[in-house]
Parts: structure tokens; sequence; C-alpha cells
């Protein structure tokens, strides 16, 4: 791992996302560039007041997520589908020390000692990934005292970060691993021009955020073409009021991000004069122009999605996701060849204007070019629940439209094409030897309506199984509540 | 236009209506027949006269038009229940929505019928999802109706007016057909719909005890002018919190003709609402009711029907504290009348209705309970039974052919008719599809094809 402090703060979270797990203890602070292997510095760094250099300390919230208690596995005996398009009947999956370490056939070794879980007849997937979230920052209950998804208060908060909102107590975690949800982007609301930081979770119970901030994972900004930003501040009489407005408001900010950027960088080669003032917002938006900060950016039209590509060469950052990408479908070929991913829904279309030309094949649409990425995705608690099912009518269309598109291949657009989209392809996504053993075992066929999620591991450890009520876990607020312990329909309820 | 044109648009018109003219009878055969409350492999469904003529094992009549449905599915056409189908276009503009009404002159009064559009670009969606048939209810506009997005939810009212008392009554629903045509109305005002809960409290002042208070007290003032309309029109009667028309449409709530549709969703409301309309002779529909699992019995025992959502299972506020996706297969096993409804007030989303009645039986409700909470339920709920939603001899033929179980995302609908006509699976979605499938990257742009 190399570690250059002069190229600034969020190069240091960038390294940390491509390292390994070994790694991730060096990724709470700016040590690891301790370990030898990094340039050493040109010039010693004139030292700032505390918090006043971002570089001093770029991941100030660090994760403290450590794995459920775990056991060396194997699933043995399912339908495998790898989520990097491959399928294996009668499947062994290897799991050590929360890792894959192997995958394959009935003939793959299974080492002595391991424990074996037998999953003859289901299907076995990795874990699902939802793309865009906001759980723990628009909660259940959704009540005024506790929804804090938009700071909607200016066109441009990339100053704010979700998870810094994030209630860890939302039930929704709870059901969402239930559907097999193991990572979630959690992303501020899309009233702003930037709405802010969002951050990747591992989908676990915690007392804390930062018991389930995803080790190593880039941070991700919020941005929001279109009708949302114009109407908030519109109906305010402040720009954005238009579509217009909104691109000046973007390109605005990037100018500001471009010279304060330049300063620090400056700053740091000599150390002549004062340093500049940290500001959290431009911090953000240096980390988008620096690569370590992915652009998740809610736009739904396809006119809209050209225009903020040219706008990423004007400025010279890169776009990792448009999300609710509902015309993607009519700009795929630009969007595989600038490698943008699309996350899209399949089904929702015609509640406001961006919304009216939404397709059910986008997805199968937005795949078909080389290169391309499409990802599946809920902005909901409630789909977020099924993104397997929402998927599979993504596939249905595409098939309906005369597309040859198999089960293993659309699997990737809520596992490894999600995991691209918010960086961490190389960690988790797909089930292939090194990476971390986020599984679920299905009860059928995940792209049968009636399928549910039996078991679910995440890097690991199983932390749901529908079948036994000690692996069903409850948020605080669900202790005690109407019907709390109650069994409905002759099930007791863990799971909801 | 030109001779040459006016010809080739009258054959155009003739091709469109030929096999109907040339072919009357229509037997779809060999299919698993799902009769709304039955299953028939193998099974035979005439159609003539846009009705079902027959439904058994039988071989098709001479002549008819066969459709093989062989490895297929044939399901009746499914009835969206809590649905804004034809009523509005895109949501979020306000001249395409026709669903909610803000005077207080015209509360209850309103009447959704007038607004319905057989044109709306959201029926052919929604046929191709095997919807057939819809409800349409009126939407309140103090809340309590519909989804918003967390996206928008949180800002979508800032800077807007407030409210003009729209009174406790949201308006009156139409049933409709969705098949293509000039007139899609079946029945309008078959029910009255009203808020309950917290929706309905915010309406009355801010608190529940006050909404009962003023219900019971608008049903008084309904059979005092009921009583003395005359004197009402010399102006001799006290005056009346109500229009003459709210008055007027609420009479057959208040002698329990029409059916109330109440939005309700906490057991404790749910139990009130139940012993307020016993009480005051009202007949009444629930409308959600996600903790209905925690009384089912009582809501069996008054014979009261609900229509509910079986994925809503999140307590998304202090009434549906109890929400679980095992609801539906709760209350059905108490012997509740259940209808399923579709997603996001069943308009653009009507489609999915299918996946959610698919849901329910993946938590435990009957693969045939989930069928006849989409088909026959309904037409039992709103009065239309044996008129449709089902294949029987006698009902509006109709009639969906699937690639396989219709609630499978995975399956499609190959044939579909409603009143025996049979409809084309083709939508602005699909054209739009179809528009784009080679990439829009040709030398004549997309806008040149059709």
């Amino acid at each position: 791992m190399t570690f250059d402090p002069l190229r600034g703060a969020s190069l240091a979270v960038l390294a940390c996302a491509l390292a390994g797990s070994l790694a991730l203890s060096g990724c709470a602070t700016t040590e690891a560039a301790e370990d030898g292997a990094g340039t050493p510095p040109v010039r010693e760094a004139r030292a700032l007041p505390t918090g006043l250099d971002a570089a001093v300390n770029p991941d100030p919230y660090p994760s403290t997520y450590r794995p459920l208690p775990r056991e060396n596995t194997a699933i043995v005996g399912a339908t495998v589908l790898t989520g990097a398009g491959t399928r294996i009947e009668n499947g062994v999956v290897v799991i050590t020390d929360g890792r894959v370490a192997a995958i394959g056939g009935a003939e793959t070794a299974i080492p002595a000692g391991y424990r074996t879980v037998d999953a003859r007849g289901r299907f076995v997937t990795p874990g699902i990934i939802d793309v865009h979230s906001h759980l723990g920052v628009y909660p259940s209950p959704g009540v005024q005292g506790m929804s804090d998804g938009n700071e909607a208060t200016n066109p441009n908060t990339a100053q704010v970060w979700a998870e810094h909102s994030l209630w860890p107590q939302d039930p929704g975690f709870n059901t969402a691993r239930a559907g097999g949800v193991t990572t979630l982007g959690i992303l501020p609301g899309s009233a702003n021009l930037f709405g802010g930081r969002g951050v990747t979770v591992r989908n676990v119970p915690s007392v804390t955020m930062q018991g389930m901030k995803f080790p190593g994972a880039p941070y991700l900004l919020k941005m929001a073409c279109g009708e949302n930003p114009s109407r908030v501040y519109g109906g305010r009489n402040s720009s954005p009021a238009t579509g217009m407005g909104n691109m000046a408001g973007f390109r605005a900010a990037f100018i500001a991000a471009r010279d304060y950027k330049d300063k620090w960088d400056k700053w740091r080669e000599t150390g002549e004069g004062s340093p500049p003032t940290r500001s959290l917002q431009m911090e953000t938006l240096a980390g988008v122009l620096d690569g370590s900060i992915l652009i998740q950016n809610h736009c739904y039209r396809a006119d809209e999605m050209a225009l903020m590509v040219d706008m990423s060469r004007e400025f010279g950052y890169r776009i990792t996701t448009f999300h609710h990408a509902v015309e993607a479908y009519k700009v795929a070929p630009m969007l595989a060849r600038e490698g943008i991913c699309a996350a899209m829904w399949t089904g929702w279309w015609g509640f406001k204007m961006e919304s009216l030309d939404g397709v059910e094949e986008n997805a199968a649409l937005v795949d078909a070019p080389e290169g391309s990425c499409a990802v599946i995705h809920s902005d909901d608690a409630e789909l977020t629940q099924r993104l397997n099912q929402e998927a599979a009518a993504a596939l249905s269309a595409g098939r309906r439209a005369g597309m040859t598109i198999s089960e293993e291949h659309a699997l990737g657009w809520i596992t490894l094409n999600a995991a691209r989209a918010l960086g961490i392809d190389e960690e988790t996504g797909s089930l292939e030897t090194g990476k971390r053993a986020d599984v679920v075992i299905w009860s059928a066929d995940p792209f049968s309506i009636y399928a549910r999620a039996d078991q679910v591991f995440i890097d690991g450890a199983l932390t749901f199984d529908r079948m036994d009520p000690a692996y069903q876990p409850l948020s605080d607020f669900e202790l005690g509540q109407p019907g709390f312990g109650l069994p409905a329909a002759g099930v007791r309820q863990g799971a909801r | 236009m030109t001779f040459k044109s006016l010809i080739i648009g009258a054959l155009t018109a003739l091709a469109v209506t030929a096999p109907a003219l040339a072919q009357d009878t229509v037997a779809i055969t060999g299919g698993r027949v799902l009769t709304g409350s039955a299953v028939i492999e193998n099974g035979t469904v005439v159609i003539r006269d846009g009705r079902i003529v027959s439904v058994g094992t039988g071989a098709a009549p001479a002549g008819a038009r066969i459709i093989d449905a062989r490895g297929k599915v044939v399901a009746p056409g499914f009835v969206a229940v809590d649905s804004g189908l034809g009523g509005s276009e895109v949501s979020s503009v306000g001249g395409s929505d026709d669903l909610s009404n803000n005077a207080n002159t015209i509360s209850a009064s309103f009447d959704v019928s007038y607004g319905l559009d057989p044109w709306s670009i959201t029926l052919p969606v929604a046929r191709l999802g095997g919807v057939t048939r819809a409800i349409v209810v009126p939407n309140h506009p103090g809340g309590g109706g519909g989804h918003q997005h967390q996206d928008d939810s949180d800002f979508a009212g800032a800077g807007e007016g407030g409210y003009q008392s729209p009174g406790l009554f949201a308006g009156q629903a139409s049933i409709i057909h969705l098949a293509a045509g000039t007139d899609i109305l079946v029945r309008p005002r078959v029910a009255m719909v009203a808020p309950f809960g917290e929706a309905g409290a915010g309406v009355a002042g801010g608190a529940r005890g006050a909404e009962f208070t003023q219900f019971r007290e608008t049903l008084a003032e309904v059979r005092l002018y009921a009583r003395n309309k005359s004197a009402y029109d010399r102006a001799g009667l006290r005056d009346l919190s109500l229009s003459r028309a709210d008055l007027e449409a609420l009479i057959p709530v208040a002698n329990g003709t029409m059916p109330l549709i109440v939005t309700v969703h906490r057991a404790a409301d749910i139990l009130q609402v139940l012993r307020v309309a016993r009480e005051e002779g009202v007949k009444v529909i629930l409308d959600g009711a996600e903790e209905g699992w925690l009384v089912a019995a009582d809501i069996a025992a008054a014979g009261v029907p609900v229509l509910l959502n079986p994925i809503s299972n999140l307590p998304g506020s202090f009434e549906t504290r109890a929400a679980r996706m095992q609801n539906a297969a709760a209350l059905n096993a108490a012997g509740v009348l259940i209808a399923i409804k579709g997603n996001e007030g069943s308009i653009h989303r009507a489609r999915e209705t299918r996946y959610n009645a698919g849901n329910a039986v993946s938590h435990g409700l009957p693969y045939e309970a989930a069928i006849a909470a989409i088909t026959v339920n309904p037409a039992r709920i709103f009065g239309a039974a044996g008129q449709f939603g089902e294949l029987r001899a006698g009902a509006a033929a109709d009639v969906v052919v699937w690639s396989g179980d219709p609630l499978e995302p995975l399956s499609q609908a190959t044939n579909l008719f409603i009143n025996g006509q049979e409809q084309s699976l083709t939508s602005r979605s699909l054209l739009l599809r179809d528009r784009y499938r080679t990439g829009g990257e040709e030398a004549m742009p997309p806008a040149y094809s059709r």
C-alpha cells in the first residue's frame, strides 16, 4: 500500500478502499504511511491546529465494524448464481475466516472441521446490495423528529454527511436483511444540487453508525439533477429555479472546489503563506475532483445525463452512477462508453414529469452494450426488501422484448454491478475467491415471487435465519410495541 | 387528406375490427384455468357476446376461434382496488389529476366518475399487468392516501398553502373497466371514502375523538336533512355544516346502502370504526388495516371486508407499529373477505397487484385465496358478485392468458380480453422501448421511428 500525504486527504480514503481487510486498521488514521512502503514526504508539513487540516485525520468517524461471531462453513448442494454471471448446479461455497475460500461444483474440497449447510433444492447468491437507500436517515417511523435525510436549507450542502443522520435502530435494516440485503449505500435526499456525503454500510445490527460502516468503502456524494432542486429552491424564489439554474449552481460549486483544492495542493507543496481555511463543503467536492469520493447522481432524464457528463469533463472528474436513471435506456451506448453505472427501478414511473418515460425494459436495454453497468435500486424501505423481484420483473420485460438474458447474468444488476456502483466490487458483490462471504441462501429461485431468504451471511457470519428466532434481530424501537411477540397467521414474528 | 390515405385509413380500421366480426365465439383451450375460486386443469373457457359462456373441460364449440393455452394459465382479469386508474396521468401534475378535491362544499358529493379519461396512458400499462377493472377512489386532499417517495416526501409541501377545510370525506368511488374505447365507466358512486386514524384526526382538528364526534354529528345532520328536505328547501331548517350536495350524497351512507371505505391502520382505530359503524348502521369497508391481524376475529365477526397491501410491513407511523407481512394470511384465516391492492395508489403501479398477491402467498396466504383477493373478492366487496372478476358462465368476459403463473414476474400476459374484446398488448411504454431498443444512435434521430 502506498500513501502520499502530499496528494491530499481524500486519497487516503481511496487507498483504504482499495486495501484488503488486513490493512483496515490503518484506515482510521494516516499512520499507514509509516509502514515504510510510502513515498517519503518532500517536506515536513507544517502542523495546523487540530481539526484544521483534513489530511491529518482523513477518517474522523472511523468504522468500528466487526463481523458477528462466525465459523468456517461450507454451503453445499445448491444452485449457485455467483453474481459474476455464472451458474453452478449442485455447487459448493467454502467460507474461511469470513471470505470465500473456494467455489465450484460438487467436487470442490471441503476442509475438515467445517460446518456444512445442506442447501440442496435451494439457491445461493451473493448478498444483495442496495445502492440507493435512505434507511436510518428517513427511518421508520417516518415522523418529523426523525426525518433527517434532506438538509433542504441550501442547494449546496456538500458539507453534510448522511452518516451523521443515520439512526441505527431503524427497523428497516432488519426487514431489508430478511430480504437478503447485506450492503447499503445510504444517501442524503435529493432536495439539493449537492445533498451531501453518502456512506456505505454493512447491514448488521449495531448501536452506533460506526459499527455498521463498511471498512474502507469510499465516500459517496449525492447530487440531484432535475425537478427536485428547482422545485424546492424555485418555490422559495431563490436559485435554482430552473434546469439552467441547476447547471449554473453545479458549475459555480466546482469552480470554487477546483480553486480550493488548488490552494491546498500549493500550500502542501510550498508551505508558504497562510494555509487555506478548511471548508467541509469544499473538502467533499475536492474529494470528487481527486477521485476519492464517488458521485451518485439522481438524474432521471437522458438529456440531463448528457449535460452532467459534459460538466464532468469541464471540471475533470468522473461520474460513477446515475440514480433513478429512468431514461438511461435512451443513452445506453453513451453510458457504457463512459463507464457510468445506471441505477434504476423496474416498475416506478409516472409520478412526476421526469419519470413519465419510465419503461420496465430499462435495465435490460442499459445492460445490452459492451461495458455497461445496469443496477436495480430501491430508494424505498419496502422495495429494498424485494430487489430480487424488481430484478425479475426487469428480466421478464427484457425477455418480453425478445432479448436473451440469463438469470445468472441479471443477478449482477443487484450484486456485482451494484458493488461497482459503490466502488466496493473488489470486496463484495460476487461469490469469488477472496471476496467477503456475503451470502444468501434462498428457499427457491430468487427470480420467483415465492422465494424467501432463508439465511443471510455477512462476512461469513450468520446474521438472519428465517427458521430460527435467535437470528431474527429486532431494533430497540420494535421491542414491546403493539403486536410484539404475538404470532400472526401462526408464524411467530421475528422477521416482520 | 388525400384519397389514397383515406382508403388506407379505412383498411386499417377494418383490419382492427375484422377479427371480432368474423368469429364472435372464442374458446381458450388446454390451459390451467383459475376461475377465481377454483382451479381446472386442461380447461376450456368459451367467450361470446362479451360474456363467458362456459368454463369447464369440454371441447371447444365448432367454428370458434381457438386460443391454444396449453402450458399456459388462464385467469380472470385482475381488479385493482383503491386505484386511481383513469383519474390521474402524472401524479405531480395537478391539472392531470382528478382524484382529489379541495372545496369544502363538494367533499362527500365529489364524484370521480366525471374526471375519468378512457385515453389515459396508464390504462394500457395496467392491462399489461393483467388488470382489467378498477375501483377508482378519490384521494382525500388532507392526506391519508397515496404514497410519497422518500426523495420527495420531506419537502413536497414546503412553501405551499394550507387546505381549505376539505371536510371528512374524500368523495365517491367508481367501478371502471380498462377496455380500449370511449367509455370505461361501469358504475359510478359505488362507495364513499373517508380517512380515519391520524389523517382523519388531522382533518377534524388534530385528535381522533374530534373526528369520530364530527362523523357522528354529520350523520345526524344527514338524517335530519333527509327527513326534512322540504323544510330545508324553504330555508326552514337550522343551519347545517355541510352543503346540500354533500348532505344528499351522504344519505345512502347514513342509511347503510352505500358502503363507506374507511382508511384506517391502527388496531385500536379499527375497533372504534367497527363499533361506531355498528351503532350508526353504516356499512364499512376497511382500507389499509395494517394492524388488522391483531383484531382479525372482531373484523370477521362484523362481516366487514378489508382492502390491504400485503407488503406494508414497516412501522412507518405510530398507527402501523404492528404491520406484518402475514396480515393478509391472518385476516383470511380468520374469515375476513380481503382484496389485495397494487402499489402507490394503484395507478402507474397497478400492474404490481399480481406481485403483491404473490408475496402474500409466500407469507402464508393460500394460493387460491390470493387469486380470489385480486379477482372475485373485489367484485363481491363492491356489489358486483357474478358480474366480473371470475371465470364463470354469465360473467363479463375479462380473461387473461398468461405464459405461466400470473403471480410470477417471469410470466407475461399473452392474450387479454375485456368484455369479450381482445385488447392489444401495447402501451406508450412499449413504444418508447421499441424506439430505443437499438440504442438510439442511428443517423436518423429516434423521433423518426414509430
